[in-house]
């Protein structure tokens, strides 16, 4: 198989280096950073900014130094050789026996993370300088984006799942924050509101899975790997070890799936995220679109393992990954249609390609959705840059497009270039980023047996194409409308569309120079906006270069960084083996585990899932592993095998001809509509029951807000607030009143014949003598609530000092 | 000894709370200040735990966790319905108690 057979169980020292060692202080940097800019933020200079910016510059460097370190890690590896990560860990907490640690987890998928997101961060502070320039709360703002990355980068090199739900839990709470920024505004504290509870739902998954996983799985990752049972480095291998039971470990992946579900605006769950581009266009950029909303799909590819036996990825039919993630796509793609707001095509894009992540995942084709992750950011950060730099400079605010956009190519010609640029690597056109990423996940869910979705997958690339044509119609070609045409309608604006013009209201009511800009006319923004514009388009042009698959393996890199082998390895993880199942079996005989191990073969049972599989990669030509087709007899995996597509330019010709397609029916049909006004295809809707109905259904989202708000979140919570108010209305009531009336007889009772006669007389005299002590305390009833709690603390203290003195 | 410190902690922690709630006059403040004080008492709580090397004083704290969610939303409601009555979280003007 490999010349390394005859030497096997060869100690590969691989290299590693500061950056990489210690990428643990990534986050902290970020972090020590927002509490920099809360305590004294605002006495400095620039309110705080610089603290921001520079802290992200920083975690940008060191990401870049990780980065490149572990590229050299690989490089230096032997052919073949499983690269193992980077994993530190330190004891966070202990309590009633489990430890729970903290520290790294490094392999190629952190870092192309972590740079991605160190990356936009930087960017996305840089833009919001001058996006947010005179903002109340312009302060607050740079500390939640910065605390914002602080957590993504830590769920980013968690080494284990709690450290995990750690960051996952910040960004939660960032994102709440950052909707809301101008929560003056209703709609934005609603949309806040909705996305926090929304993920929340979501959230309970991520517990109760990592829950459930660390029960099945710790006494074996404790056992064999000396982790514990959060740990990813043992979930993953415990997942493709043969140990856990079927119900268990699909138990944890569909609890997890839900999580992801929810953060990553999947169907059913996806309603959150449209709703939050109520915050402010920058959090937009880096939350919504390019780095928090990946958070879930990130969190299905760190412990891949898990989905894939608990899902049972690659087996026989289509699994409830594959199913969301084609949904969703569709879904999404479908209610861009329907927007005027442009932030919300954009959304509703995300959420479509989201499920493109999604999908890839669920059909086994894992370094092509990561690699989605990594394209995608760089262009759907770039277009909601490029629509917030429109309403900053052009619209006045608004980020309606029917209303006040319109004919702006010629007033912003670098926003127009790399919306343009953005758009054909959104929709998958040759040599841009997202030709490389998408067409690799269509072409392998096709090539991995799930043709449907392969469908699904070429039909959401036609609609892409057609909504990004309309919305790039919409704003840039045809003539200037509303406040682009340099109406002056703030009042009416404000009050048509307060949701989304908010910014005008409080953003900038200090803005000096914000009327200025406004009166004459649609211009260019300033370069603090274009310079992130034209790197993130030069990278939407350029970064899907990483794996330019169409131009031949020495252009895989990517693929060569990122992805882990399927390789048995040793499970002290530190004596790598090289070559496959073979000489695996002869590491065994190393003095180091062997006890361990043969207990582990004895307890496997093979799974008989992907017999198809092995099938499959033997008529690839695939070397084969019995990682992810079967139980591995010696050692452990640590990712499962996975096929590559070879690519073709066949069925790269085909997506292309469909995408194009979409262009030009979408070109005619806005041609028709939005120009000519044509009568045949004007108020069609209106006309047609079938389209009306399908119009009613999308302006409506499908009813879902409906569904949740209406109706589940009323049936639960009315009930009970109704049975709530009968019981107090009737038997807490009831048994007050009757308590009452009874007390009432006997007191009649007694009043009449004791209290007058007897005790009057002798309470005379007493009343007299409290008459007396009552004025004399009478001060200090003074009825102030902190004086009641100084008596409370002054007669606690004296009570413990008496306590202290009698017992010693 | 370690225990020492975490006693030390808490002590300070009270001593905190106990003047933000004698001191402030804003109802919210002086709810925070509250949850000051109930968070050193689980200090204590975890602190004799570790000393003690068993998980009762862990279980206290949690229940004085969930306890203390339940108060501060009870006191959120209370300094909501003050505020729509009066237009003013100040507990000064809360006098009618006066004797």
């Amino acid at each position: 198989m490999f010349a390394a057979a005859t030497e096997a169980a060869t100690e590969v020292v691989l290299k590693s280096g500061w950056f990489l060692e210690n990428a643990w202080v990534i986050p902290i940097i970020p972090a020590l950073s927002f509490f920099l800019i809360i305590f004294f933020g605002k006495r400095m200079p620039k309110k705080g900014s610089e603290f921001g910016v520079a802290s992200m510059f920083g975690a940008l460097v060191f990401a870049g130094g990780a980065t490149y370190q572990w590229i050299q890690r690989v490089n230096g590896a032997p052919e073949g050789a499983f690269i193992s990560p980077v994993v530190k860990t330190w004891t966070w907490w202990q309590n009633g026996g489990f430890s729970f640690g903290i520290g790294q987890h490094v392999d190629g998928l952190t870092v192309a993370i972590l740079l991605v997101v160190a990356f936009i961060s930087t960017l996305v502070q840089i833009y919001s300088l001058e996006y947010l320039r005179g903002d109340r709360r312009y302060t607050h703002f740079f500390a939640s984006l910065t605390l914002f990355s602080a957590g993504m980068l830590n769920m980013v090199v968690a080494e284990n799942m709690i450290q995990l739900i750690l960051g996952w839990e910040i960004m939660g709470l960032c994102s709440f924050l950052l909707i809301g920024h101008w929560w003056e505004e209703g709609a934005n504290s609603r949309a806040a509101l909705k996305a926090f509870f929304t993920t929340r739902t979501g959230d309970i998954g991520l517990l109760t899975g990592t829950a459930i996983l660390f029960f099945s799985a710790n006494e074996w990752t404790t056992k064999t790997l000396g982790v514990s049972g959060f740990s990813i480095r043992g979930l993953s291998s415990w997942a493709l070890s043969g140990d856990p039971g079927s119900a268990a470990i699909t138990m944890g992946a569909i609890a997890l799936f839900i999580a992801a579900i929810g953060k990553s605006g999947q169907f059913p769950l996806h309603t959150w995220l449209p709703d939050a581009m109520a915050g402010p266009t920058p959090v937009s950029s880096l939350l919504h679109s390019s780095t928090m909303v990946v958070a879930g799909v990130f969190l299905v590819a760190r412990v891949y393992p898990v989905f894939f036996k608990g899902m049972d990825i690659l087996g026989s039919g289509a699994n409830f990954i594959v199913i969301i993630g084609g949904v969703t796509i569709v879904i999404a793609a479908l209610l861009a249609f329907v927007q005027t707001d442009i932030k919300k095509v954009l959304a509703y894009s995300t959420v479509s390609q989201l499920g493109y992540m999604m999908m890839g995942l669920g059909a086994g084709a894992w370094l092509p959705a990561v690699f989605h992750i990594f394209t995608h950011a760089f262009f759907k950060a770039c277009l909601f840059l490029g629509a917030g730099s429109i309403s900053h400079s052009s619209s006045h605010h608004s980020f309606e497009m029917k209303k006040d956009m319109g004919g702006l190519r010629k007033f912003m010609p670098i926003t127009f270039g790399t919306w343009i640029i953005s758009t054909l690597a959104l929709c998958g056109v040759f040599p841009f980023s997202g030709f490389f990423s998408k067409d690799e996940i269509i072409d392998n869910v096709g090539h991995n047996g799930y043709n449907v979705f392969m469908y699904v997958g070429l039909a959401g690339a036609f609609l892409t194409a057609a909504y990004m044509t309309r919305a790039t119609y919409l704003t840039f070609f045809g003539q200037p409308r509303g406040a682009s045409a340099g109406e002056h309608h703030e009042e009416e604006s404000h009050d048509s569309h307060a949701a989304h013009d908010d910014h005008a209201d409080h953003g900038h009511d200090k803005h000096d120079s914000h009327d200025a800009h406004a009166s004459h006319g649609p211009h260019e923004s300033g370069w603090l906006i274009t310079a992130p514009l034209i790197i993130l388009a030069t990278l939407a042009l350029s970064s899907g270069l990483l794996n330019a698959l169409p131009f031949g393996e020495n252009w895989e890199n990517f693929k060569k960084w990122v992805e882990p082998s399927a390789e048995v390895i040793n499970p002290t993880g530190i004596a790598y083996v090289v070559g496959g199942i073979g000489e695996a079996r002869t590491a065994s005989d190393t003095p180091t585990d062997s006890t361990v191990v043969e207990g582990d073969a004895h307890s496997a049972t093979p799974m008989a899932t992907a017999a198809g599989e092995d099938s499959h990669s033997a008529e690839e030509g695939h070397h084969y592993s019995p990682c992810g087709s079967k139980t591995p007899e010696q050692g452990v995996c640590a990712a499962p095998q996975l096929n590559h597509a070879p690519f073709k330019w066949s069925k790269a010709g085909l997506s292309m001809l469909i995408v194009f397609a979409g262009f030009l029916l979408s070109l005619f049909m806005c041609i028709q509509l939005y120009e000519k006004k044509n009568k045949k295809f004007v108020g069609l809707t209106e006309r047609n029951k079938v389209l009306g109905f399908g119009y009613k259904l999308l302006v409506n989202k499908y009813y879902l807000d409906v569904l949740y708000e209406k109706i589940i979140v009323r049936s639960i919570a009315h009930p009970i607030a109704n049975a709530v108010y009968r019981f107090n209305q009737k038997v807490l009531d009831g048994v007050v009143n009757g308590a009452g009336t009874t007390a009432k007889g006997v007191a009649g009772w007694v009043y009449r014949n004791i209290d007058q006669r007897v005790v009057d007389g002798a309470v005379n005299g007493t009343g007299s003598v409290a008459q007396g002590a009552g004025s004399a305390l009478r001060p200090v009833q003074s009825g102030k609530v902190n004086q009641y709690g100084a008596l409370l603390f002054g007669a606690a203290a004296i009570g413990a000092l008496v306590l202290v003195i009698v017992n010693t | 000894m370690l225990v020492n410190q975490f006693l030390i902690l808490a002590a300070v922690l009270f001593c905190i709370g106990v003047y933000g709630v004698i001191a402030r006059k804003n109802a919210v403040l002086v709810l925070m200040s509250i949850e000051l004080i109930l968070n050193s008492v689980n200090i204590n709580l975890l602190a004799f735990s570790m000393r003690n090397g068993s998980l009762d004083g862990h279980t206290f704290a949690l229940y004085i966790i969930a306890i203390a969610a339940a108060e501060v939303g009870v006191g959120l409601a209370m300094v909501l319905l003050m505020y729509r009555n009066r237009r003013s979280i100040d507990l000064d003007e809360l006098s009618e108690m006066k004797g």
